[in-house]
This record gives structure tokens, C-alpha cells and sequence, in this order.
């Protein structure tokens, strides 16, 4: 009977968050569905934006795993000084603000970028960044570097004894791919592929600059354009829903296949491979190391240098911006980890519900909930924080559910024996112990909610603005060097506020 | 040292701004970005105006012309927006049926070519022009010495272009109903056969024209004034605007919201909008004709490569029937 009790308190936390969840997500996913218009001719409009939805993130995804490979296997087989650096620093894509990204990728790849300087220089006509080809260009920047993380650690899981005995066997590499490594990847691509094309589906802010124009519209920019072109509720509606079912589908078939997280640890072990030694393999990996790390290190150190010389150029409304989006970040952290640590012990599968609804879907919904009794304007700072905690959600819970799962299985007999629950569970035993995990969430959701450039677009009056937002408005209106000014501080941001937060975990935590 | 200048200005206005805070009435005015840029009319603008209204003058940027319709239609009657600086005569119709307009009362002479009525007079009671032009080509004499000289010679050639979506800008709607006008069932062919020209389609005008001055693209859909900004301003005449048989007119509009808080002030802005200060304004820094020609006349530049039998301009209701199928006409010839 005391131990009913005692169950049914502990799971207060976790129920209210998986109603709080459940209500922020299906209410507006209601709305949407109250209000789309599906008849024929609203969609048809439209099928161009999904058969580029679809084509740009099945393009994108098999682009960033193909060229992933070469790169982690070299990672997985050599050892160079820098090694763990990189390593490092291929986990930084994932808190990188997209249109920082973008705005790097047009520096390199624009028509007066550094590559056309060189085509020009050798007498071919100049590429243009703009549609399909952009697109997918800046999601391979975006994710080759998550993909790269997920099948290096593919690599790792291959005990080092199966190459040790490859080699006695004498096999070739050759041999060692086809017994070996194929199957592993065999194994983890699917996973991959499957994340960053769901990853891909909800592209908003890449859309937005690289794509435009009907040829190369996603189905996000298109729920956008029909509330800000065309303020035209009933589409942007029906199109949310098309979302709901593209994305939601693809989020669920991800998490079917189970990729591991991609945050690992222990990627820093380099198993000794003999049948590598040779010189044609040596330079093989050299240059797909090279030319990955050059490929993602130019247009960041490009953002970095136009932005220093950009700063004094940074006008007053983006330092004010820049305060607006802190707040955000500061309020979708604190909302992510309550909601995460909620759900991570028996919630999880809610806090993936974030994964299969992207943002313009919810923003919609929400914005239809609103509109009739309040203006959607005036709350759109509230609504900004609470839809990027939605979309972190997915990301801190998988942080948190293991090692909490840990926790509770090595102290929770203890702790129920000792009549240990509730406020005092949480502050004796829970936060204490997942105060590394917890820093990790908060820094990935800080950084994130930073970054975003989404459902902010959707609501934002014209008098104030997120970083990321007041950014693009700078693009917009050509105002370049102040663009790259506020590129670096919102770069800055980001990078420090996962850093505070992450290190914050870390200081004078023994063991 | 001019950022100096800029910055310190800035600075200035900041203060006077919070100041100038403390109880005068405010009078915000949407408009479209390149309007209020250092460089556009708004600074100046603003500053003539607030030395006699005892008010704050705050322009507000929501976006290209027809973009600002849709953020009035999404904020409705709830908008801060006491007048709207911007659209044009192809939107003025859908624009009246919101109802958000009030009548502004007023039967001005002004200086506009009217295609489709009498010349002088101007009719529309809920809508006054500020300013006028041609929509055209632009591009650079240097790097393209022989611009195409039609619709039909731009499709045939590779030459690439920047243009702006009809459904968030004027310039972008005035190009369709351009194509439309002319071509009439067969605008689709034209889209279709434009449609490889095409190197982006941008949301508003500054986007496009920032493009094409990166050197994105080597003609932008701006107006046959345009050049004369970079003649007068920059002393660079190497941008010209490429001559068709047949170009499209605009006429920007501005209107009073009816549940402006501040009516009067509204009508104060519209009247000294189309005084002498304001209009002779608008040719050297929205690089627009004036709709009421300045005493001082027009600067160099202004010299109409365009006829007056050579404008195109359908009327506003008869945009209001044709928009919607110009549309999905575009967006099914761009899609494919």
C-alpha cells in the first residue's frame, strides 16, 4: 500500500509534463486540422512544395552519409595530431545557428564567394548557391558532420580483435570492408540516412535564404509564405498538416530505427588497422580528412573575420535583439529540462512528440488557438520560448533517460527504503547525480533556442526581433557588414551559453 | 568616417527618441524596408515632418508592398499602424476589401500617367499615390553591353536574372501582371520559357537588387529610375535599364487605417505627403517620379527612356479578377 502511494507521487512530475506536452502539441495540432482546407485545388498548389520537400532532404540525406563514410573511416583508422580536436569540433554543427551557417556558405560558394573567384580565375563559368543545389549544400554542411559521429561510432563498436585477427588471416582491405565493415554500416546507414532526412523535411531557415521562388520552397517556407504572403489560415492549415504527416512519419521511422544518440563518448580510440598501412589508403584518408575539415572550417572562419571587421558596423537593434533571444534561450532552458526531467523516466516516447511536429506546424496551431481572443503578435515572445522548449524536448530527454534509468536502478531501492521521495528525491539523490547530463541539456537547448530562426518568423513584429531573425532582416535589406557583425555576436552566444552551461555541470563534480 | 557619421546620428536620434517619449502622441507608418534604409526617404522624411507635428514619427519596415497587406489582413484591426506607406494600385483593390481603410477625404491634381482614366485627377478614396514609375530591367553596361530588348529576347537569350515573388512584393506583382498584360493566355509560355533565366525569386525588391549588385545575377526587375541612383548618388553611370516595346507602370499608394488611433495625425501625414517637402524628396532617394512634380523640376536621370503610349497598367479591379489565376499560372510554369 506505502509503496503505491509513494508511486503514484513520484509520477506527479512525470504526468504533469506529459500532459503539459501532450496539451501544447495536440491542441494546436487540433486547431490545424479544425481549420485545414483540403480541398483539391488548395493542394495542388502546393505539390511542388512537397515533391521539393521530399527531393531536397532525400538528395541532402544521402549526400551528407555517402561523403560521411570516407571521413569516419579515416577517423576510426588514423591517428593525427588535431585528431581529437576535430572530433570535437563535428559535434559543433549541432548548436550552430543556421543562418550563421548559411551566411559562412555564401561567402564561400556565392557568386563573389571564394570558389567562383577560383572557377573565374581558371576560365569556368561561375555556380550559383541558389535553389536545389544550395539547399542541399547547406544541409551536407549541417549534417555531414552528425553523420560523420554516427557511423564513426559504428566503426568503434567493431571490436579491435576482429581486425587484429583479419590481419593474421591476411585479409585485404578489401576483404576486411566486406566481412567487417559492411555489415556494420549495414546496420547503422539506415539509421543515419533516416535522422537527417527527417532532420531535412522541417528545413525553414536554409529554404528561406538559398531556397525562394516556387522551384525550391519546402513545405515549412510554404506554411510561412501562406501566413506572411498571402495570410491565408485555411492553407497554411492544410500545408501543416501535409508537414505533420511527412515529418511525423519520418521522425517516427528515424526512432524505429534506432540510431544511437551521436553525442558519444569513447570517440577518441584509434584501433590499429594493418591492412590500412599502405601508402594509396594513407592518402585517401588524409584527403577526405582534409577536405572535410576545410569544408567546414572556411565558411565559419570566414564568418568569423567579416565579423570582427562587421562589428563596429552592428547597429543598436542588434544588441536588442540579441538581449530578446537570450531571455528566450534562458526561459526554453528552464521549460526543457522540468519538462525532461518529467519524462525521462517513464515519459520518453512525449518527449519525442516534439520530433514528429515541426515548428511552423505548431506555430500554426497555435497561432489559430490565439488569434480569436488575443493578438498572436503580442504573445509571440512567450510562444517563441515555448516552441523552441518543444523542439529541444526530444533532445535533453534522450540525454537524460539513461542516465537517470542509471541512477534510480543503482540508489532507488535505497532511496524508497529510506522514504526518500518526491522534492526531496529530486534535490538529495536525482539532481545531484545528473547534474553533468542536466548541464548537456541545458547548454544543447540554450544554444539551440538561440539559433532558431522558425516559428519566431511567423509571429515577430516588425518593431523587435530574435538575433537569428534581426540577422536575415539585415541580409535582406543588404546591409552586409552589419549582417556578418551580428553573425559573430549571435555565433558567440550560442557557443558560450553551452558553454557556461555545460561547464557548469562539470566544475567541482567528483567523479 | 561616414559610419561615424551614421552611428553618431544614430545616437542623436536615440536620445532625442526617448526624450521626445515622454507624452507626444506617436504616429506609426508601415512601410516596405528600402523606404526607411539610411538611404531611402524615411530619415529625411521624418525629420521634416516631426518639426511641425509635435509628434514621433515611427516608420515601421513590415516587409515588401505586398507583404504589407498580408501583415495588415494577420493583424487586423488590432495593428499599431496608423497609416500604410507602400502598396501600389494592384493591390489597392483587395486592400479595400478588408475594410481596414478609412476614406482619407481628399480629391488631389496630381502629375501621374494614367493609362486607364483621365490624367491629373486621381479617384480613389481610400487611397493617395506619393509616387510613380516604370518597372524595367536593370543591368550593367560594362558586363552586359547588349541587354535582350523584349520579353521574348530575354527568354531566348541566358541571360539570368533576380526577380521578386508576386505574392510579398510590388515590384514582383507589377512583373506578373506585366507578363500577363501582354501576353495574355500565353503568359505561361513566357513564364516557362523565363523560367531557366531565373536565378532566385526574393521576397521584396532590396533583397533582388542587393543580389544583383553582388553580382548574383545580371539583370534585376528594379525600375527605369533605378540607374539614376547609382549616376547621382555614386557618380557611376555604368547601370543602365534595358528598353522593352512595352513597360509596366506603378503608382505607390498610401492609405489611413480606420482604427487608427491617432486620425488626425494620419491626415496631417497624408496631406504633407503630397506637399512640395515630401515630393521633392522622393526622386533622389526613393528614385521614384514624384506624383506632384517639385517647382524645381526633375533631376538628370529622370529623363523617361519610356513614351507615355508605351505604359501598361491594368486597373485595379481588373487586377483583383486576374491575380489569382496570373498566380497559380507562375507558380506552375516556376515549379516545374
Amino acid at each position: 500500500m506505502a509503496r503505491g502511494a509513494i508511486e503514484i507521487r513520484r509520477a506527479w512530475l512525470g504526468w504533469t509534463a506529459a500532459g503539459f506536452v501532450a496539451a501544447v502539441v495536440l491542441v494546436p495540432l487540433g486547431a490545424v486540422i479544425w481549420q485545414a482546407d483540403l480541398s483539391g485545388q488548395a493542394l495542388t498548389a502546393d505539390w511542388a512544395a512537397v515533391r521539393f520537400t521530399l527531393l531536397q532532404a532525400t538528395v541532402s540525406a544521402f549526400t551528407s552519409v555517402a561523403l560521411a563514410i570516407p571521413v569516419a573511416r579515416a577517423l576510426a583508422r588514423r591517428r593525427f595530431p588535431g585528431r581529437g580536436l576535430l572530433i570535437t569540433l563535428l559535434g559543433a554543427p549541432f548548436i550552430l545557428p543556421v543562418i550563421v551557417a548559411v551566411l559562412g556558405l555564401l561567402a564561400v560558394f556565392g557568386r563573389n564567394g571564394l570558389l567562383n573567384g577560383a572557377l573565374g580565375w581558371i576560365g569556368v563559368a561561375p555556380v550559383s548557391i541558389y535553389g536545389l543545389q544550395g539547399v542541399v549544400l547547406a544541409h551536407v554542411f549541417l549534417n555531414l558532420p552528425l553523420a560523420t559521429r554516427v557511423i564513426l561510432q559504428g566503426w568503434q563498436g567493431i571490436p579491435a580483435e576482429r581486425f587484429r585477427l583479419a590481419a593474421s588471416l591476411g585479409m585485404r582491405p578489401r576483404q576486411v570492408f566486406r566481412v567487417l565493415e559492411w555489415p556494420m554500416l549495414r546496420a547503422v546507414l539506415p539509421g543515419a540516412v533516416m535522422v537527417i532526412f527527417a532532420l531535412c523535411l522541417s528545413s525553414f531557415a536554409v529554404a528561406l535564404i538559398l531556397g525562394g521562388g516556387p522551384r525550391a520552397t519546402t513545405i515549412e517556407l510554404a506554411i510561412y509564405q501562406a501566413f506572411r504572403f498571402d495570410f491565408d489560415l485555411s492553407r497554411a492549415a492544410a500545408l501543416a498538416l501535409v508537414q505533420l504527416v511527412l515529418a511525423g512519419g519520418a521522425a517516427a521511422l528515424a526512432l524505429w530505427l534506432a540510431v544511437p544518440p551521436g553525442f558519444g563518448a569513447g570517440l577518441d580510440r584509434v584501433v590499429r588497422r594493418w591492412e590500412a598501412e599502405r601508402a594509396g589508403l594513407r592518402l585517401f584518408d588524409g584527403l577526405a580528412v582534409g577536405l572535410a575539415a576545410v569544408f567546414l572550417l572556411v565558411p565559419l572562419a570566414i564568418v568569423f573575420f567579416n565579423g570582427v571587421s562587421g562589428l563596429a558596423r552592428v547597429p543598436g537593434s542588434v544588441w536588442e535583439a540579441a538581449g530578446v533571444s537570450v531571455v528566450i534561450a534562458l526561459v526554453s532552458t528552464s521549460v526543457t529540462l522540468i519538462l525532461a526531467l518529467g519524462l525521462a523516466r517513464r515519459g520518453e516516447i512525449w518527449g519525442y512528440l516534439g520530433l514528429a511536429v515541426s515548428p511552423m506546424v505548431v506555430g500554426t496551431g497555435l497561432f489559430l488557438l490565439i488569434n480569436p481572443w488575443a493578438s498572436p503578435i503580442a504573445l509571440a515572445l512567450p510562444v517563441t520560448a515555448l516552441v523552441n522548449a518543444l523542439m529541444a524536448l526530444p533532445f535533453a530527454v534522450r540525454v537524460l533517460a539513461p542516465e537517470l534509468a542509471r541512477v534510480e536502478d543503482d540508489f532507488g531501492r535505497l532511496a524508497d527504503a529510506l522514504g526518500l521521495h518526491g522534492w526531496a528525491r529530486l534535490r538529495l539523490l536525482l539532481l545531484p547525480r545528473l547534474r553533468r547530463p542536466l548541464s548537456f541539456a541545458a547548454g544543447l537547448t540554450a544554444a539551440l533556442s538561440m539559433g532558431d530562426l522558425g516559428v519566431v518568423a511567423l509571429f515577430a513584429s516588425p518593431d523587435w526581433a530574435t538575433l537569428p531573425l534581426q540577422m536575415y532582416r539585415l541580409m535582406g535589406a543588404y546591409r552586409m557588414e552589419a549582417a556578418a557583425g551580428a553573425a559573430l555576436i549571435l555565433l558567440g552566444l550560442s557557443l558560450m551559453l553551452f558553454w557556461v552551461f555545460d561547464r557548469g555541470g562539470r566544475v567541482d563534480v567528483d567523479a | 568616417m561616414r559610419h561615424l557619421l551614421v552611428a553618431a546620428g544614430l545616437m542623436t536620434a536615440m536620445a532625442a527618441a526617448t526624450v521626445a517619449a515622454a507624452d507626444t502622441p506617436v504616429l506609426t507608418v508601415y512601410t516596405y524596408d528600402s523606404f526607411v534604409s539610411d538611404w531611402g526617404p524615411g530619415p529625411a522624411v521624418e525629420k521634416v515632418f516631426e518639426q511641425d507635428c509635435g509628434c514621433d514619427l515611427k516608420f515601421v519596415a513590415a516587409g515588401d508592398g505586398a507583404a504589407l497587406l498580408a501583415r495588415l489582413k494577420l493583424e487586423g484591426a488590432r495593428t499599431e499602424a496608423d497609416v500604410v506607406l507602400g502598396l501600389d494600385t494592384s493591390l489597392t483593390a483587395t486592400a479595400a476589401e478588408t475594410g481596414l481603410f478609412a476614406s482619407h477625404g481628399r480629391s488631389p491634381v496630381v502629375d501621374v500617367p494614367n493609362p486607364v482614366g483621365e490624367p491629373g485627377a486621381w479617384g480613389d478614396p481610400l487611397f493617395l499615390p506619393y509616387d510613380w514609375g516604370y518597372f524595367a530591367f536593370v543591368h550593367d553596361r560594362v558586363k552586359l553591353p547588349n541587354p535582350p530588348k523584349s520579353f521574348e529576347e530575354l527568354v531566348e537569350s541566358d541571360v539570368s536574372i533576380v526577380i521578386q515573388d508576386p505574392r510579398s512584393s510590388t515590384p514582383g506583382l507589377g512583373l506578373m501582371l506585366w507578363v500577363k498584360a501582354l501576353y495574355g493566355d500565353k503568359a505561361d509560355t513566357i513564364w516557362e520559357g523565363l523560367s531557366d533565366n531565373i536565378v532566385t525569386v526574393t521576397p521584396g525588391w532590396s533583397e533582388a537588387y542587393g543580389l544583383f549588385l553582388e553580382g548574383e545575377a545580371d539583370m534585376v526587375l528594379s525600375y527605369t529610375t533605378s540607374p539614376a541612383y547609382h549616376l547621382i548618388a555614386e557618380e557611376d553611370d555604368s547601370k543602365a535599364a534595358a528598353v522593352f516595346p512595352q513597360h509596366y507602370m506603378q503608382i505607390e499608394v498610401a492609405g489611413k487605417l480606420a482604427a487608427s488611433d491617432q486620425p488626425e495625425l494620419a491626415d496631417q501625414f497624408l496631406g504633407f505627403m503630397l506637399s512640395e517637402a515630401f515630393q521633392s524628396l522622393i526622386p533622389t532617394t526613393n528614385w521614384m517620379y514624384p506624383a506632384i512634380t517639385p517647382a524645381a523640376g526633375l533631376p538628370d536621370g529622370f529623363t523617361a527612356p519610356v513614351a507615355p503610349d508605351q505604359a501598361v497598367l491594368l486597373p485595379p479591379e481588373d487586377v483583383a479578377e486576374l491575380r489569382d489565376e496570373a498566380l497559380a499560372e507562375w507558380r506552375a510554369a516556376l515549379s516545374k
